[in-house]
């Protein structure tokens, strides 16, 4: 049984009604546990939880400091390629778009990530737009190999794999695998992916499990919010954390919340999440999964970030570039447009004035 | 060699708190830590050493009269913990390694079976072997036998605060095998850390209670005198424990001295 079979279990229409006719006295009750079922992370992210936010922020603060500490694990992206035969309706790499083609050669790689490591970046996520043409798997371990020289751990965010592929990428170096499943309502998601290969919703979503065969150490989930309603996009991806954590107690999962950003094309944002609501979900679903680590990208605003660091992030990025060719030379086309351009010396400083470590490395590979 | 000392691996130790040196709000803080909780021994997770980085190096951070004892936090089985070891000798962080082989993410407690594998290799290298440990007399045994220098059992779940839950387990432990018993994980108070140590517990390893509190130095320094208090306990013998209480002027004393009188 996949996550595919437990989710076809789940009418939305129900579990948004559940959550929609939560009562203050069901999230009181709720607050007062120590440890959550799906139902109860429903009533957290319910209307009548959103007055709560104190109350669960106190909470939030005091597992996340339990569990991990006054410390933040800082990572960046490095855009490898941005072709791609997908045309997801919401993304700047979308095969329609006008924008330069590109792909890393390996002596430009070379060049990205002297870049990148001088900044004291340690933990990487490699980015591809989807094209098996230009960037197959092979150009991918190559990828991999040259990054491995310069730092301490090495993720992909990259177009889904079979899990042989994977396994050829961790024997090379790979340790993460992430993979959003940008939408968890199965007809929205035909609606924003009309074409390409991407289209395939069940090999999607089952991607992250086969990472967890594959021997991925960690593996990020998360939904591209704005996509559908938050409320249900929400419950479905912690539900899909909740699912990787008990069937792969071995595997750091990790959660992300993504928001959507402004790019190139011209997509109106469907079901916009404003701040309230994305601290309501951060809060939840550190709540509901106390162990798993949540990260939070440049997409967000650096006031908006600062703040919710010791609330329940764990991970980070810093100093990012979503171009290809970005640490070498700034163009402004990428994937999506950052929020907070700080350095990774600006971060560094921002975490220990607020009392908290930056971690660059926390994985060897060996 | 003092009277009371607490030797392994040929280093006569002279402070039986163990202390760690993760989840701090800066690796600068380090140093206080170890000069207020007068603790030699610091576990460091191998993950998190960075050679390369100067100021973010925690081991430049450690005190050089400091005990190293690196661990192989984020291994998922007998094989990793070993290359992490050998990793952490190459590194020049010495030869002790504390065998941390955790497999399960959500409750983060060890796997004894591959701790076990990862001593009998390590030992026969030469390392300075603390497996950390679920509390289980057999499987600590074994680990003896292997060549462990120690046994670590945790007092609760790591990073839970929740104190010595594990008690009568590890009071087994410490009856029943002739290796210092380390209480390692879950200790949350000083009060906890001297109730371990009265058990007979050769020393307390201690990271989130100390890293987690409104201050982090003062806290460490709390945890050094309850370590002390526990160990003198111990030695000078608990008295019994009663089920009815028991006045200091007996109250049948009179018949001794009636007859004293007569």
């Amino acid at each position: 049984m996949s996550f595919y079979d437990v989710l076809q279990k789940y009418d939305k229409n129900v579990v948004m009604q559940k959550i929609q006719s939560v009562k203050a006295e069901d999230v009181t009750r709720v607050l007062a546990k120590e440890s959550y079922s799906p139902e109860d992370y429903m009533v957290l992210i319910s209307p009548a939880a959103s007055v709560y936010l104190e109350e669960m922020a106190r909470k939030a603060q005091q597992i996340t400091l339990q569990h991990f500490g006054r410390s933040v694990v800082l990572y960046a992206p490095l855009y490898l390629a941005n072709y791609c035969v997908n045309n997801c309706l919401y993304c700047g790499f979308n095969v329609h778009n006008k924008i330069e083609r590109r792909k890393l050669g390996l002596k430009e790689l070379v060049a990205e990530a002297k870049s990148l490591s001088s900044t004291g970046i340690r933990h990487i996520l490699l980015l591809t737009g989807e094209s098996k043409k230009h960037s197959p798997v092979e150009y991918i371990k190559d990828c991999v190999k040259v990054v491995s020289e310069f730092f301490s751990s090495v993720s992909i965010e990259v177009y889904p794999l079979e899990e042989e592929e994977y396994r050829l990428l961790v024997e090379n170096g790979v340790d993460g695998l992430t993979i959003y499943q940008e939408v968890y309502d199965e007809k929205v998601y035909e609606i924003m992916h009309p074409g390409g290969p991407k289209r395939d919703f069940k090999f999607r979503l089952e991607t992250p499990e086969r990472g967890c065969k594959s021997g991925m150490r960690s593996v990020g989930v998360g939904a591209l919010m704005g996509l559908a309603d938050w409320r249900s996009e929400a419950f479905f991806t912690a539900l899909h954390a909740y699912y990787l954590t008990n069937k792969y107690p071995e595997v750091d999962i990790s959660l992300s919340i993504p928001r959507m950003r402004p790019h190139a094309g011209s997509f109106e944002v469907p079901s916009p999440v404003d701040d309230r609501a994305f601290v309501q979900i951060l809060l939840a679903a550190r709540l509901f999964l106390r162990h798993v680590g949540i990260t939070i990208s440049t997409r967000e605003k650096s006031y908006f970030r600062d703040n919710l660091i010791g609330l329940g992030v764990t991970k980070m990025s810093a100093g990012s570039a979503t171009e290809v060719g970005g640490y070498v030379e700034k163009r402004g086309d990428g994937q999506f447009e950052i929020s907070d351009d700080r350095s990774v010396e600006e971060i560094r400083q921002m975490l220990y004035s607020k009392g908290f470590q930056p971690v660059f490395k926390d994985w060897q590979y060996i | 060699m003092s009277k009371d000392a607490l030797v392994i691996g040929g280093i006569e130790l002279r402070s039986r708190l163990f202390i760690g040196s993760g989840k701090y709000s800066s690796n600068s803080l380090i140093p206080q830590i170890v000069d207020r909780s007068g603790a030699q021994v610091v576990t460091v997770a191998v993950r998190r050493v960075d050679l390369a980085s100067e100021e973010e190096n925690m081991l430049n951070h450690i005190p050089k009269d400091c005990v190293l004892m690196p661990n192989t936090s984020g291994a998922r089985n007998a094989e990793e913990a070993v290359r992490i070891a050998r990793l952490a000798r190459a590194m020049g962080c010495g030869d002790w390694i504390k065998i941390e082989v955790i497999s399960d993410t959500k409750y983060l407690l060890p796997d004894n079976l591959e701790t076990l594998k990862a001593t009998e290799i390590l030992a026969k290298e030469g390392f300075v072997v603390l497996p950390y440990m679920c509390p289980e007399l057999m499987t600590a045994k074994r680990m003896r036998d292997a060549g462990a220098a120690a046994v670590m059992p945790l007092g609760a779940p790591i990073g839970t605060n929740k104190g010595l839950r594990t008690k009568e387990l590890v009071k087994i432990m410490i009856e029943e095998i002739d290796l210092p018993i380390i209480v390692d994980a879950g200790i949350g108070k000083p009060s906890e850390a001297a109730e371990a140590m009265e058990l007979g517990a050769a020393a307390v390893l201690v990271n989130t209670a100390i890293a987690s509190a409104g201050d982090a130095v003062g806290m460490a320094e709390a945890f050094s005198l309850a370590v002390k208090a526990g160990r003198m306990a111990y030695l000078a013998g608990t008295g019994a424990v009663k089920n009815f209480a028991e006045a200091s002027s007996p109250l049948t004393g009179f018949l001794d001295k009636a007859v004293s009188k007569k």
